[in-house]
This record gives structure tokens, C-alpha cells and sequence, in this order.
């Protein structure tokens, strides 16, 4: 693994998220946009452990999930547009981006919605024979809800073969874990259903990327492992949150653990990166962006004729049955 | 040609289904060891295996999107939902995946998941166990709803369940389930209505475990009797021509009347059979009440032959 490309991409995360940040507020992306600056160790250091036939599903703040499997810039940037040329057709915008060519099963927006079907692809993997994993993101607020303990139950009784990864950023929105649940030792929770737990540093990445290469390799052979990523959102929950419920102090505290800022002064340190050095690969991925932008305003509008395609798979006309009549 | 019940319908249908894909498996409460609440899947746990015959715990929010997940790699999952009633408990995973998917992911994924689950009241269950709501699914755009009110469709349909790309909900009437008859069909389609009865003074318009109450007060009316068989999509051309030759239609429809599926008909013979109809569509739905236990009580709030009678006469006063 080299340690510059962990770094460049993290920087990648952060540069298209602050242009995101930028493009809202001039309007050029709408609706909800869920940053993970802050947290691009978390997202970096798994998405490096997987194989490319692994499975992923991810939440609504997955804009970096999907840029390290492979989505382009581009197509993520266009579908925050809401373009034709975007890696959902424009149809799912910041929240669901998908990628089936990449085993990108989306970024889900019901909390804790992603977990059941993660399970479900697990046990897909499993039945078909094959040894590939699951990884399966979500924050600590989901750990609240039914259908985590109901995914942690059903995976750990079938032996399933996935991750679930928890970016625990201690809010849930605005309520603080301890706020919210009786049992704030994450691990315990996947451990009290006979689940393996693995626990992590999220602000650094060369832990994350450890503990998520032993857990894909664990459950690859043994069955579902619960990882703990305890990591920071540096920004608001979304861009209407106006972040009553923390003080500036502790964001500012974390800060100081900023996952680009310390690893690249890490590989500063250990003499295998210089101030020059980071000041290009900075301009490389700055240039990425702007490609990224260029190509979402290039990007075309969907004719409103499309409005009701993909609502059900087209049926080839070979396909249908004689007796087929009637209409919708 | 032979008879059967049609519970052992379903069973048949589900045997051939895990007998001709190996992609095929079923999981569910108690759809193994225990032969599944209502039998159907009984005998099919010793027959395909624990691996295709999957015994569930009660988590309907997670085998449910499993389902989902299992069809997105590749196989065709069959999830039984013990009845309707427990769907509410995996209404997210129905709702917010299994009929989004497709469409939020501008095309790229389909999910060709089947949900079987029973459905209805009538049999003294109290409230909680009798819900009819098919209408709700129905209202949801991305699914299909097929109501099975037929040997042949109880037969057949989960076989065009699976074989369809998206996912199709299967509504099955323990109020049929030991109705016989005949098996003929090899095949059923999921897109459209049949006559089951013909007749010349008023369209009887249902669905599932009111069809043979629809049957019965046809006989009294003259009634041409129209099976949906699929709630969504809906086959309104079978409706029309029905209504547009009788002029006069009745929905009978088991679940409430306010916001259901019933007025949706009515609302589509307005926009679409105004000028052909003689009298305003009337409707016999479930009275807007919780299903009480008592059986004269649960009598009084359901559709019953004598209410549909008197509906299809007072269009002809």
C-alpha cells in the first residue's frame, strides 16, 4: 500500500467536498449535501482493503465512498447537478449514488436501510459459492435502530460474509451518542450477538486501511465482523444544520486530529513527502476537480418525456407472454 | 386436468419454482420445520434443503432486505411474509428499496424480488390479525401486486412473479385456501384482468378472497364479475369494455373505503367511462372499523354477497 496514494486520496475527498460546499451555495447543487470532511481517513482506509468484487453499500454521506471505488469525479459531480451524464442519470442526486459496475449499491438515505441489504448481498455471495465480502457503511445513529440489530442477528446466525463498518462521528444529527443510547461501547452491541469486533483509530489512516484489510480478510473466511471507526465531522450534519448542539471548542479540538493535516506532516516526518511534493499532488487533485466541474456543466438536462422511464425494467418484447394484454 | 385445493396450488407452484432455478430459495418465519403457518411449504425444507428452505427469526425488517440485497447479487429470492399484517414491520425496506432502487439509480439495478404474503379477514382474528391492505402497496409506483384469487393464478403466478425483473408482491386469501378446482393454464400473465363471470346488468369489479362473494351475488344480478387479478399495474382496458357494455359498475374491494383502492377505480371510470355509465360507480369496501372478533360483528363489517346485491339494485332504481 503506498502511503501517497492514501494521502492523495483523502485529499481528493476533501478538495471535490469543498467544492461541493462552494457549488451549493451558488445553487448549483440542491437539495441535501452531507459532507464527510473531517472523515476521509474512515472511507480511504476501507475502500483501499477491498477487492474490486466486493460488494458496497453505503449511507447518505458516501460522496467519498463512491469517488475510491471508482465512480469518476465527473459523473459524481454531474449527478450533485442533477445531469443526464451523472452516475445515477440524475435521478438520485447527492444521497444515491450508485454504480453497479462497481458493486456500488448506493448511498441510502433511510439510516440503518442500508444494513439488511448488505446482508442480503452477503448471503448472495455466499450461497453463489463465491468468497467475495460485503462492506456495508453506517454511522453510530444507526446502531439505535431495529434494523441494525435485526442485520447483526441474521449475519452473525448465517455466517455471512460481511463488514459493517461504523463511522462513529458521535453524532447522530445533532444527538450525541449518550445521549441517544444506553450502551455507548459500540462493540459490545455487534459482540452481544456472537459477532467478532474490531475497533480503530478513524482520524488516521494507515489504522483504518489495517483494520479494514484484517476484517475483509476475516470475513472472507470466518463470517461478519463488526469494525469501529471512531472519526469526526468537522462540518455541519448538512448544510441547513446551524450546529447548536456542540461547542466550537471540541470541534476545534478534533481539528487538531485532522486526518490529511497530521498524515501528511507523518510522511513530512518520516521523509517521504516534501512541502513541494504535497503542494503538486494538491494541484493535481484541484485540477481533477475543475474537470469534474467543467464536465457537470457540460452535462445535458433529461428530456421531462424520461420522466417515467426506470420506474420498471423494460421487457424485451421476445419476452412477452402471447397472452399479455392491458394497460397500465 | 386435475383438482386441487388452492393451497396446494401455491404449493405446487413454489415446488416447481425451486425445482427449476437453482437461483430460486425461500425464506420466512416458519416456513421450514413448521411447513409454514398455512402448510403451504410443507415438505419443501426435507425436499430442497435448509439452504434453499430458509427459516427465519421474526426480524420481517431484515429478511425482507435481504431479500433485496439476495436479488441485487444475482439470485431470486421468494420472502414469505407470514401475513400482511407483519409486512407493516418491513414497509421501509418494501417502500424505500425494493421500489427505488431501479428508478434512484437512473436504471442501472433491478430487483427481481418476489414478497408472498397472506392477506385478509374473516376468520375471527381481531384487528390486528385481518388487515386487507393492498391498496397501500398498491398506491406505490416501482412494484407490482398481484392478488391470486384463482387455482390457476394460485398456481401459476408466482412462477411470472419470478420470472418478471422487478419486484412483485403476492397477495395470498386464507379465506380460498381450500377452494378447488381445476388446474389448466400452463402460464399466467401479471398484467391483466379476466372475466369470470359474464353478464349484462352491472360490471362487479374485485378482487382475491372477495371474488367468490362477487360470484355469488352476480348470479342474483345478472353481474359480470371482473377479477383484477393484478392491482398494479391495473388493466383498465378489461374494465372498460366490461363497464362501457353493462354501463353500470360496483367495486368490491375488502379494504376500507376512504382513500383505497376502490375509489381509485371509480376515480378512473369518472375520468375515463363518465359519458358510458347510467348510474354513479358504486362501492362495497369494509366498514370503516377495526375488524372486531365477534363473528356477527366481523360479518357486518366486511363485504358480503347480500351488500353487493343491494348496491348493484340500487344503480338500476
Amino acid at each position: 500500500m503506498s502511503r501517497l496514494a492514501l494521502l492523495t486520496d483523502m485529499l481528493r475527498i476533501r478538495r471535490m467536498e469543498e467544492k461541493c460546499a462552494e457549488l451549493y451555495s451558488a445553487g448549483k447543487i440542491r437539495g441535501f449535501l452531507h459532507l464527510y470532511i473531517g472523515e476521509e481517513a474512515v472511507a480511504t482506509g476501507c475502500m483501499h482493503a477491498l477487492d474490486p468484487e466486493d460488494n458496497v453499500v453505503a449511507t447518505y454521506r458516501e460522496h467519498g465512498h463512491a469517488l475510491l471505488r471508482g465512480v469518476p469525479m465527473g459523473a459524481i459531480m454531474a449527478e450533485m447537478y442533477g445531469k443526464r451524464e451523472g452516475c445515477s442519470r440524475g435521478r438520485g442526486g447527492s444521497m444515491h449514488l450508485f454504480d453497479a459496475s462497481r458493486r456500488f449499491y448506493g448511498g441510502n438515505a433511510i439510516v440503518g436501510g442500508g444494513l439488511p441489504m448488505a446482508a442480503g448481498l452477503a448471503l448472495a455471495e455466499k450461497m453463489k459459492g463465491q468468497t467475495h465480502v460485503t462492506a456495508c457503511f453506517f454511522g453510530e445513529g444507526a446502531m439505535a435502530e431495529g434494523a441494525f440489530h435485526e442485520s447483526m442477528n441474521l449475519a452473525q446466525l448465517w455466517t455471512l460474509p460481511a463488514v459493517f463498518f461504523c463511522e462513529n462521528n458521535l453524532y447522530a444529527m445533532g444527538t450525541a451518542l449518550a445521549r441517544s443510547q444506553s450502551q455507548t461501547d459500540l462493540c459490545a452491541k455487534a459482540a452481544a450477538y456472537g459477532m467478532a469486533t474490531l475497533r480503530a483509530d478513524g482520524m488516521d489512516v494507515t489504522a483504518v486501511h489495517e483494520a479494514a484489510r484484517r476484517a475483509r480478510e476475516y470475513a472472507a473466511g470466518k463470517g461478519p465482523i463488526f469494525v469501529e471507526l471512531r472519526t469526526y465531522r468537522f462540518r455541519a450534519h448538512s448544510m441547513f444544520d446551524p450546529e447548536l448542539y456542540r461547542d466550537k471548542q471540541e470541534v476545534e479540538e478534533w481539528k487538531k486530529r485532522g486526518p490529511i493535516h497530521n498524515f501528511s506532516a507523518r510522511l513530512k516526518a518520516d521523509g517521504e513527502l516534501t512541502e513541494a511534493q504535497f503542494l503538486e499532488i494538491d494541484a493535481r487533485v484541484m485540477r481533477e476537480v475543475d474537470e469534474a466541474v467543467a464536465f457537470a456543466e457540460a452535462g445535458t438536462w433529461e428530456p421531462v418525456e424520461d420522466l417515467t422511464r426506470d420506474v420498471y425494467t423494460p421487457i424485451p418484447p421476445s419476452a412477452h407472454d402471447p397472452l399479455v394484454r392491458g394497460s397500465a | 386436468m386435475s383438482v386441487i385445493t388452492y393451497r396446494e396450488a401455491l404449493r405446487q407452484g413454489l415446488r416447481e419454482a425451486l425445482a427449476s432455478d437453482e437461483r430460486v430459495f425461500l425464506m420466512g418465519e416458519d416456513v421450514g420445520k413448521y411447513g409454514g403457518t398455512y402448510a403451504v411449504s410443507k415438505g419443501l425444507l426435507e425436499e430442497f434443503g435448509p439452504e434453499r428452505v430458509r427459516d427465519t427469526p421474526l426480524s420481517e425488517l431484515a429478511f425482507v432486505g435481504m431479500g433485496v440485497g439476495a436479488a441485487l447479487g444475482g439470485l431470486r429470492p421468494i420472502v414469505e411474509v407470514m401475513t400482511v399484517n407483519f409486512s407493516l414491520l418491513a414497509l421501509d425496506q418494501i417502500v424505500n428499496n425494493a421500489a427505488l432502487l431501479r428508478h434512484m439509480s437512473g436504471g442501472q439495478v433491478s430487483v427481481p424480488l418476489v414478497v408472498r404474503m397472506a392477506t385478509g379477514a374473516g376468520r375471527q382474528l381481531a384487528a390486528q390479525h385481518s388487515h386487507s391492505l393492498e391498496g397501500w402497496f398498491a398506491h406505490i409506483p416501482g412494484i407490482k401486486i398481484a392478488a391470486p384469487a384463482t387455482i390457476d393464478d394460485a398456481r401459476f403466478m408466482l412462477g411470472a412473479a419470478l420470472a418478471d425483473p422487478d419486484p412483485v408482491l403476492v397477495f395470498e386469501y386464507p379465506a380460498l385456501f381450500e377452494t378447488k378446482g381445476e388446474v389448466s393454464a400452463g402460464r399466467v400473465d401479471l398484467s391483466s384482468a379476466r372475466v369470470r363471470r359474464q353478464g349484462s346488468r352491472v360490471t362487479l369489479i374485485t378482487y382475491g378472497g372477495c371474488l367468490p362473494k362477487a360470484l355469488q351475488a352476480a348470479e342474483e344480478v345478472d353481474g359480470e364479475v371482473i377479477d383484477l387479478r393484478m392491482l398494479r399495474p391495473l388493466d383498465m382496458g378489461t374494465i372498460l369494455e366490461s363497464v362501457r357494455k353493462t354501463r353500470r359498475a360496483v367495486v368490491v374491494d375488502e379494504g376500507w373505503r376512504s382513500g383505497g383502492l376502490a375509489a381509485e377505480i371509480s376515480a378512473r371510470l369518472m375520468e375515463q367511462a363518465f359519458y358510458d355509465l347510467d348510474a354513479p360507480v358504486a362501492r362495497v369496501c369494509s366498514e370503516e372499523v377495526p375488524i372486531p372478533y365477534a363473528r356477527h360483528m366481523e360479518e357486518a363489517a366486511l363485504p358480503q354477497p347480500a351488500k353487493i346485491v343491494a348496491a348493484a339494485r340500487s344503480l338500476s332504481a
